[in-house]
């Protein structure tokens, strides 16, 4: 059945209906919807809900819960993932499977509460102390934000990690319609939960420590295999360059579909362009660079910010194209005819 | 034929304690376990571990454990009790844990009620780290951060953690013993014991602040740690029950 739904409400409902036993947050602008209506839904779901002291207490309480076996998730805005980052590493070093929203606003510091993009560095190279890294959605629509919640459950159950989900102000706030349905349960093993049942079993331990240098470097190495498989299997990107585009326009999350847009525009402008839309910003599609037309002679990057993903795409483009970036930030939303006029000038030449 | 007249509790584990000689952390160990195994809820425990000298207590108990990041203990205890009423759950956590780094967590998880115990050991410094100052070091005490003796002017009065959950009014149960002789130990244990009841009767928030010694961190011998906590510490850290609304446990 479609339902109209705003962004963040759709957010909750998928988790909910995914399985989601508890939810543990803190008010900041713009992801309030989201523990109003947990504070709601998943109390009637028999779910847990705690308004926490903040979001470095609600993060540990994911901690408490992810241990037990449960699956949890949290949410937040920029400058309040920045303060998760500490519980973020810990389920990381401990094994522990968590969703972590990010309703992205502008910074840094408390900056300002209007869209932008500027934590992609904090969501794809850890964020917190240590060698891990998250798996990280981007969904463009509300739909595909429901769509990737029940992966982002499972991948972090099947490998055992945080998994982070990143809106922004206005995905988190657009309604569209949409479907929210059950999807087929996947199996897992919990085996490992401390969940109090040592009676039934030998004792479990849920623990980041290891003062053994071989021990602790064999963890990191067991953890970074199983990245190696979320490479392998879990990388998404949405790719719409066809043969013959002249450029390729890479952007992600709502500041994509503006991107959308300037490609129609470039097209009335007699000017070929292509979206590369990546879904997960780790693991990043470097390998969609590789295997570009031969037309696509130029790489323009728009984010809402000074440039982050940007460092990503050079490293999949690896020399072979120019590359180049228009942003905006602090807020700011690009125009299709901003990003079409940036794609014109690098495709006319002069740029 | 003889016969057993004292064993080790098997609510400890075999793994051999990290503690320092003289050091009470291993013998209030033994109280929670033996506390444990006697109110049958051992089975149905996790013990959540602070950062800290009890870092490793997750290794020490024989039930599930957890290892929590500095101070949110008492977060990770609300997170894993919500999900789970049925069990018991218990953090352990020194006073740099819990006095300083974890004054948010605590606090808050004494305000919600939350149907934790909170063990307390309160020895008035930073162990593991090497002897710094705690929120709760005595004033003219000399530790690695004071090295004149903690200076009242420049860092205030020793933090009275019982008096301040007290004040809390969802807590239900706070009370502080002390570990330096059997006495002593039976009231802590009786304690320890009372706050599990509590937890498993659905009673609410308790906390048993125990004062222990650390002679390693203040550069004595375990018989004169015994002593300073008897002469110094109880006269600034009373004992008593500050709070008790559990009723017949």
């Amino acid at each position: 059945m479609k339902i109209l739904m705003k962004g963040n409400e759709a957010i909750c409902e998928a988790a909910i209906v995914a399985g989601c036993k508890a939810f543990f947050g803190y008010p900041i602008t713009p992801q309030n919807e989201i523990p109003e209506y947990m504070s709601l839904n998943m109390v009637k779901a028999g779910g847990a809900f705690v308004q926490a002291e903040s979001e470095i207490g609600a993060i540990n309480m994911c901690y408490g819960a992810s241990a037990s076996g449960v699956r949890v998730m949290t949410s937040s805005s920029s400058p309040g993932i920045a303060l998760k980052q500490e519980g973020m590493s810990y389920l990381a070093g401990a094994n522990l499977p968590c969703v972590i929203v990010n309703v992205s606003r502008s910074g840094p510091g408390l900056g300002g509460i209007l869209p932008a993009q500027g934590d992609y560095f904090q969501m794809t190279r850890g964020g917190g102390n240590g060698d891990y890294y998250t798996p990280v959605y981007a969904p463009f629509s509300v739909q595909e934000a429901i769509d990737l919640i029940f992966k982002a459950f499972d991948v972090a159950d099947l490998y055992r990690t945080p998994v982070q989900m990143v809106a922004d102000g206005m995905l988190g706030q657009m309604m569209e319609p949409c479907v929210i349905e059950p999807r087929a349960a996947i199996n897992v093993d919990k085996s490992w939960a401390t969940d109090g049942n040592s009676g039934k079993r030998p004792r479990n331990i849920v623990n980041s420590l290891n003062l053994s240098a071989e021990g602790l470097e064999q963890m990191n190495k067991e953890r970074f295999a199983r990245y190696q498989e979320i490479k392998k299997n879990e990388t998404m990107v949405d790719n719409r360059v066809k043969d013959g585009d002249e450029i390729a326009i890479v952007a992600y999350g709502a500041p994509s579909r503006v991107a959308v847009n300037a490609v129609d525009e470039l097209a009335a402008r007699g000017i070929k362009a292509g979206l590369i839309r990546p879904i997960t910003l780790w693991p990043y599609p470097y390998d969609v660079f590789q295997n570009l037309p031969s037309s696509v002679k130029n790489i323009l990057v728009c984010e809402l910010s000074m440039g982050q993903m940007l460092d990503d795409v050079k490293i999949g483009v690896a020399g072979r194209l120019p590359v180049h970036f228009y942003g905006r930030c602090g807020g700011a939303i690009f125009e299709p005819a901003e990003i079409a006029d940036a794609a014109e000038k690098i495709v006319r030449g002069g740029a | 034929m003889s016969k057993i007249v004292y064993e080790k509790s098997r609510g400890l584990s075999e793994t051999q304690l990290s503690y320092c000689p003289g050091c009470t952390h291993g013998i209030i160990h033994k109280l929670i376990a033996e506390s444990l195994v006697e109110l049958d809820l051992l089975e149905r425990t996790i013990v959540i571990s602070p950062v800290g000298c009890s870092v490793m207590a997750y290794d020490f108990f024989n039930c599930d454990g957890i290892q929590a990041s500095h101070g949110r203990a008492p977060a990770v205890a609300t997170g894993l009790k919500r999900t789970n009423p049925d069990k018991i759950v218990f953090t352990y956590q020194g006073d740099g844990d819990l006095a300083a780094i974890g004054t948010a967590e605590i606090v808050h998880a004494a305000h919600r009620g939350d149907n934790i115990t909170v063990i307390f050991v309160n020895n008035a410094i930073y162990g593991m780290t090497g002897g710094q100052m705690a929120p709760t070091t005595l004033i003219d005490m000399k530790t690695s951060t004071s090295p004149l003796g903690r200076v009242e002017a420049l860092t205030g009065k020793p933090l009275l953690v019982s008096e301040l959950l007290s004040q809390i009014p969802s807590t239900t149960y706070i009370e502080r013993v002390a570990s330096h002789d059997v006495p002593h130990l039976n009231k802590a244990k009786r304690a320890v014991k009372k706050a599990f009841q509590y937890q498993a009767q659905g009673k609410g928030f308790s906390m048993v602040e125990i004062l222990g010694t650390c002679p390693i961190g203040w550069n004595m011998t375990p018989t004169d740690a015994m002593g300073f906590v008897k002469d110094t510490m109880m006269p600034y850290f009373p004992l008593g029950v500050y709070k008790d609304e559990g009723g017949e446990a």
